[in-house]
């Protein structure tokens, strides 16, 4: 019993990590309709700002952590919204009107030139990211133990999750995003200009992407230039599973899959870990390709 | 207000229009009428920048918006209520009107505007938190052209308003275009296959074949056409 409860705890804080990094996928979707597979080396790129910035920031704090993460946090947030915004720019945005599957290799082609260019500019070795959240834990009894980093986690994903929920669904701009990723022509008989919708939309997947490395990097400390390949695919995964284009969906999809892994590497075998995604993969496209909350998209006449 | 020269639009090698030139009036009511494929809704939407223009010109008070980008036109002045009514269907019915003000800051001008298409659409009050695409295609006209109107514009694109709706319901939205026009002043541009309603209330038409303008003039003499009575308005 205290194990069960000791692996949702520590599933659902992964889980809520590959949900804000799903919900950056599954918005770049909405909008432009086709996968951003760059999405995971900007959570790279996050954690190296953050790997880089935190001892910096620490000593101007004077050592405080309350006061120095959430300035890590934002610096972070913003240097990986200028990145996404410029690769939106430079490499998708000239190809918008070409067919979907030509902005797709590029998002590949992207996605390697990150992972590569990460290797040259911080080089290929691990490095060890520097605490940000202080060691210890809220909870220690005999049953469970939840180490401060699980709730710092939760609590910081599920309250961006939130923050993205209200921007989406009470700001101006957030229905402006909603009526451009029904119809960018009609949105834009209203007077909405779809670059900077579509860079806005950038700037709030980039952004929950930094979140995610900080917090994952502060889970597993070891970060390295091709970090973001798993941890990005798990995160589509999630988003499909959720029903791709439905942020609720994807937050679900996440929290299903982080779950999920660490009950297959809790329970059955670690080596397992990483084969479940996939194989969730596999069986929402053989059974329910539109996912758990998705949709059916009516083609459009 | 409006005056198009000599307008050219080509789908690849197909021209949609072939060199019409047309004029709109402050404060008119101006129909075009013609089959399907004839190059209506084209014109419609080379006006507000959703298609290119191979040659030709676009003014609208004096100002050249030819090839302007769509949602720079919008802020000139220029509504369009797109031909198949394209309602945001994820969106409420509020929030549909609220995009249509999108470019507006001033909340109590939107706030009052919003009474007012409520007042001339009482139906969309009834749903007004009911997503779009839950509203029958008549309600989803009244939408169409009250998201239109809260950019509270100088001129309105109406592209075919009786497309897929009954009789009943055709008659009340013309009836509401006409009050359009009078109580606001609405300058007016409808584009139209039920040339039977559009010439009622238009003041003045053009009828449109494969492109080009055929015949135009007062709605009176053109709706006594023997052409038109036969093409248009299926009397033998």
């Amino acid at each position: 019993m205290s194990e069960l409860l000791q692996q949702i705890v520590n599933g659902i804080s992964l889980g809520s990590i590959y949900a804000l990094i799903a919900l950056g996928y599954t918005m770049i979707y909405g909008i432009l309709r086709f996968i951003n597979f760059a999405h995971g080396d900007v959570f790279m790129v996050g954690a190296f700002i953050g790997y880089y910035l935190t001892p910096q920031i620490i000593t101007l704090a004077g050592g405080n952590l309350l006061v120095a993460a959430p300035i890590i946090l934002a610096v972070t947030m913003l240097g990986c919204s200028i990145l996404g915004v410029a690769i939106e720019k430079l490499a998708y945005r000239p190809l918008r009107s070409r067919p979907k599957l030509t902005v797709l290799i590029t998002a590949i082609g992207v996605s390697f030139l990150l992972e590569y260019g990460g290797q040259l500019v911080f080089g290929p070795d691990p490095k060890l990211f520097p605490t940000l959240i202080p060691s210890g834990s809220v909870v220690n009894t005999e049953y469970i133990i939840i180490g401060t980093n699980s709730i710092v986690v939760i609590v910081t994903a599920f309250a961006l999750m939130l923050l993205l929920r209200f921007i989406v669904f009470n700001t101006k701009m957030g229905t402006a995003m909603r009526a451009v990723s029904f119809d960018h022509r009609v949105a834009s008989l209203m007077g909405i200009n779809i670059d900077t919708i579509i860079s806005f939309t950038f700037i709030l997947g980039s952004s929950l992407a930094a979140a995610a490395a900080l917090l994952y990097a502060s889970i597993y400390p070891s970060i390295n230039p091709l970090m973001g390949i798993f941890p990005g695919l798990k995160a589509f995964v999630a988003a499909v599973l959720g029903g791709i284009g439905n942020l609720a969906g994807a937050a679900l999809g996440g929290l299903i899959l982080g779950v999920t892994e660490t009950f297959v590497s809790g329970y059955i075998s670690s080596s397992f870990r990483d084969a479940i995604a996939f194989s969730i993969l596999i069986l929402i496209l053989l059974f329910k390709p539109t996912g758990i909350l998705g949709r059916h998209e009516r083609e459009k006449v | 207000m409006l005056e198009i020269v000599d307008l050219e639009v080509k789908y690849g090698a197909i021209a949609a229009l072939q060199g019409i030139s047309l004029s709109v009036k402050p404060g008119q009511i101006v129909t075009m009428i013609g089959a399907n494929g004839a190059g209506k809704s084209t014109l419609l939407r080379a006006v507000s920048g959703l298609v290119g223009i191979t040659s030709g010109k676009i003014l609208f008070d004096n100002a050249n918006i030819t090839n302007l980008p769509a949602h720079r036109i919008v802020g000139r002045g220029i509504s369009h209520a797109p031909e198949g009514r394209m309602i945001f269907a994820n969106l409420t019915v509020k929030e549909n009107l609220e995009m249509g003000a999108y470019l507006r800051d001033d909340k109590d001008g939107i706030a009052s505007d919003l009474e007012r298409v409520f007042s001339l659409f009482p139906r969309l009050k009834e749903r007004i938190h009911q997503s779009g695409g839950t509203l029958s295609g008549g309600e989803q006209q009244m939408l169409a052209v009250g998201r239109a109107l809260m950019a509270r514009p100088r001129m309105l694109l109406l592209d075919e308003p009786s497309l897929g709706i009954g009789p009943i319901l055709v008659k009340a939205i013309f009836s509401t275009i006409v009050e359009i026009n009078r109580e606001l002043g609405m300058t007016i541009l409808i584009v139209e296959q039920n040339a039977h309603q559009a010439l009622k209330i238009a003041h003045y038409g053009y009828v449109v074949e494969t492109g080009k303008i055929i015949l135009q003039g007062p709605c009176v003499e053109i709706a006594r056409n023997e052409l038109v009575r036969k093409a248009y308005l299926s009397e033998s």
